[in-house]
């Protein structure tokens, strides 16, 4: 064992570690439902999008696999769990758990397509995965109703027992706890010898496999997990909303949700969950304020954002924190 | 005689009781949410059914009966159904308003009618166009069309006027479909042949290959459905340039050149034949009415089917209000406004009582050249025409 090695097991252990700032994040969102108590549906609806940034926060921050195409999960998540209501059983747990199987097959089958190529191949790939299902569900219309959107599904109460309500509160508490467990289990893989190796194969594609890493098992793992993410995302959406469009499978939502990623910030997963927050708070007050021209201040604010954090409000913020420190105000 | 006088006290109560309620809610301003899209590609929707709704109201000094009335917007954004259905409950629980109105397009609606239900709150559909959408909720109203309805005249006249040979072009999705279907439908059961029909790609925006097939087929007519904007004019551009239109074939349509792109689309639209329930020239003082309005209020901007739509479901809550002799809402509302009709800037038109969807005149209309502005003359009349698909 060289010191070298010990030190950078400690320094492995100490980013492990959780910290006061999660437990404060954590805390603010059991909190909120309690601050805002009209606006259930709208947290929850913050939970889920913060839960697909995820998805993508893995496959894109963590895996490094250029993706434009994260609605193909988000979106047969979606269907899955909105058909398997209305055609085989009502339960919301049993509906994620069959929106997630079929999701990481999806991946499964897709990565091979995208492990032949190098960045711009592989974004054009999930691409046109997504737009191939996109068109899929609008042909197929007997089944997904097409551009009118998915109707009927009808959930069952959770654990048999909660009914979902016009205020969304259960909704919220399902969405979140999902979340958190999802989050739980993504923040233990990034720091596992499988993380640091996804980390080794974004960090450099050439030296992995010499070091005896099988990339392209290692990228498929973590593409089929990423897609299970979004997939339980999509179901959540589905479940809580009732409904399924065309649109959850669009290619401006696996837009949105890179700018979501790059503005919260990349690779250290609350980057994805602050970005998802702030972008949908951002949207929600600006729309309410001005309907008609809020995009404007929206993309005002995003370029503010971007010039004055390169590397996301995540990064912004911990820079900022370190010019407090040095400048001696903190311990 | 015992039970008369037990109705009668009954009644005499609930009346009185519906003044007491109305006396101490006239101060209060009525609250009508509007979720349409503002922004993205079907903005055109919002801006024009929200000018219908808001000249309305400057016509009748802001008010429906003794209530002062306010419009509170959102933005739905076209299709993001999570978004409208979000927007809805918010407008419901934190506005408390006590109508729903708008609706671009049928997910956004589709989303919001369990809410609608639920809260009791009537949902006044202005833009939405799918069959069947008022059977959602018992709770929604649609004061637009449906393409069914504007299609079947369309085809109806087609054969009446000796078109035997028809060729359908739609857009690859469901209006498209729905527009396919029932004028094949309508147009077969008749005697006419359908000499070929193809489904065309929305992101497509070249129709070159398919106007040289349509040429090739030689029908007598083409049969189109395309939403308006980019595609349309494109199509009808080529139509003229690719010489269908001098090899003697007519191009029919609905929503074709509607007042929004008929001035991008230019002259190659003079002489395309569509079916609507409103066009800008119509003629009654109703309408005359409007037109004046609606220059004078946003000058340029052209009236069309979407801000007649917005006019009329606002002045459905006023028609209501009008018989009941005070603004009512809710379940009162919806028992209020079955099977009732009034004169609308673009002809007689009701509430179907059954189904809640609008009965209304569809006109067959010639787009011309009236003193240097495009316009679509109508030339005849289908009136109290419902929807086909669902009556």
């Amino acid at each position: 064992m060289t010191p070298s090695w010990e030190a950078a097991a400690v320094r492995l252990r100490e980013r492990e570690r959780w910290k006061s700032p999660e437990t404060v994040f954590w805390c603010a969102a059991l909190v909120a439902p309690f601050v805002l108590p009209d606006d259930h549906l709208f947290l929850s609806q913050i939970a889920i999008l913060g839960l697909f940034c995820l998805s993508l926060d893995l496959v894109l921050g963590i895996a490094g696999i250029l993706s434009l195409g994260q609605a193909a999960f988000f979106g047969l998540g979606g269907y899955t769990a909105g058909l398997f209501a209305i055609h085989v059983d009502g339960d919301p747990l049993l509906g994620l758990v069959v929106a997630m199987v079929a999701t990481s097959l999806l991946g499964v089958l897709a990565a091979p397509l995208l492990l032949g190529g190098r960045d711009l191949t592989r974004l054009l790939i999930t691409v046109a995965v997504a737009g191939i299902l996109y068109e899929a569900a609008n042909k197929w219309s007997a089944v997904t109703g097409g551009v009118d959107g998915l109707q009927g599904i009808v959930i069952a109460p959770l654990f048999g027992k909660i009914e979902f309500d016009l205020g969304g509160t259960v909704a919220y508490w399902y969405a979140l706890a999902v979340l958190f467990l999802v989050f739980l289990g993504l923040r233990r893989l990034k720091s596992s010898p499988f993380g640091l190796a996804l980390a080794g194969i974004r960090l450099n594609p050439q030296r992995m496999p010499a070091l005896g890493v099988p990339v392209d098992r290692r990228l498929t793992v973590a593409y089929a997990i990423g897609g299970a993410v979004a997939g339980i995302a999509g179901a959540l959406l589905a479940q809580t909303t009732q409904f399924v469009s065309l649109d959850a499978l669009s290619f401006h939502r696996s837009a949105e949700l890179m700018l979501i990623l790059v503005l919260g910030g990349a690779g250290n997963l609350y980057g994805a969950l602050l970005g998802a927050i702030v972008f949908s708070v951002a949207h929600h007050l600006l729309s309410e304020i001005n309907p008609m021209y809020w995009q404007f201040w929206m993309g005002t604010l995003l370029i503010l954002i971007v010039l004055f954090a390169k590397d996301g409000l995540t990064g912004g913020l911990s820079r900022l924190r370190d010019h407090l420190w040095k400048g001696g105000t903190a311990p | 005689m015992f039970g008369n006088t037990v109705r009668r006290i009954l009644r005499f109560a609930i009346v009185g009781q519906i003044a007491c309620a109305s006396a101490a809610l006239a101060a209060e301003p009525l609250k009508i949410g509007v979720i349409l899209p503002f922004t993205g590609p079907y903005a055109i929707y919002g801006t024009k059914i929200l000018n219908g709704a808001k000249l309305y109201l400057s016509q009748h000094g802001g008010r429906i009966g003794d209530r002062e009335v306010e419009l509170v917007t959102a933005d739905d954004t076209g299709v993001a159904p999570e978004l409208s259905k979000r927007l809805a409950q918010q407008l419901l629980i934190k506005d408390k308003v006590s109508f729903l109105v708008g609706f671009g397009l049928t997910p956004s609606a589709l989303t919001v009618a369990p809410l609608a239900t639920q809260a009791k709150v009537p949902m006044i559909v202005m833009n939405a166009s799918t069959t069947g959408l008022t059977r959602k909720s018992p709770f929604i109203i649609r004061v637009s069309q449906t393409q069914p309805q504007v299609t079947e005249p369309m085809a109806k006249w087609a054969i009446e006027n000796g078109v035997r040979k028809v060729y359908t072009l739609v857009a690859d999705y469901s209006p498209g479909h729905d527009s396919e279907k029932q004028f094949t439908e309508t147009f077969t059961k008749a005697g006419g042949e359908i000499v070929g029909s193809v489904r065309y790609p929305l992101n497509n925006a070249d129709p070159s290959p398919y106007l040289e097939k349509i040429k090739d087929a030689n029908p007598q007519a083409v049969f189109v459905f395309l939403p308006p904007g980019e595609l349309s004019i494109a199509f009808i551009k080529g139509f003229k340039s690719r010489g269908l239109e001098a090899a003697g074939m007519k191009l029919f349509g609905t929503s074709l050149t509607e007042e929004a792109v008929i001035d991008a689309t230019g002259d190659a639209a003079i002489g395309v034949i569509t079916a609507s329930n409103y066009s800008e020239p119509h003629r009654s003082p109703e309408n005359d009415a409007y037109v004046a309005a609606y220059r004078k209020a946003y000058g340029e901007d052209r009236p069309n089917y979407m801000s007649v739509a917005g006019y009329d479901g606002i002045a459905l809550i006023a028609r209501v209000a009008e018989t009941k002799g005070t603004v009512v809402t809710g379940q009162a509302f919806m028992d209020a406004v079955k099977g009732i009709s009034w004169a609308s800037p673009r002809g007689p038109v009701q509430i179907d009582p059954e189904t809640r969807d609008i009965v209304q005149s569809v006109y067959i209309r010639k787009t011309e050249k009236v003193d240097g502005r495009l316009e679509n003359v109508e030339f005849a009349t289908y009136p109290g025409v419902r929807d086909p698909q669902d009556r």
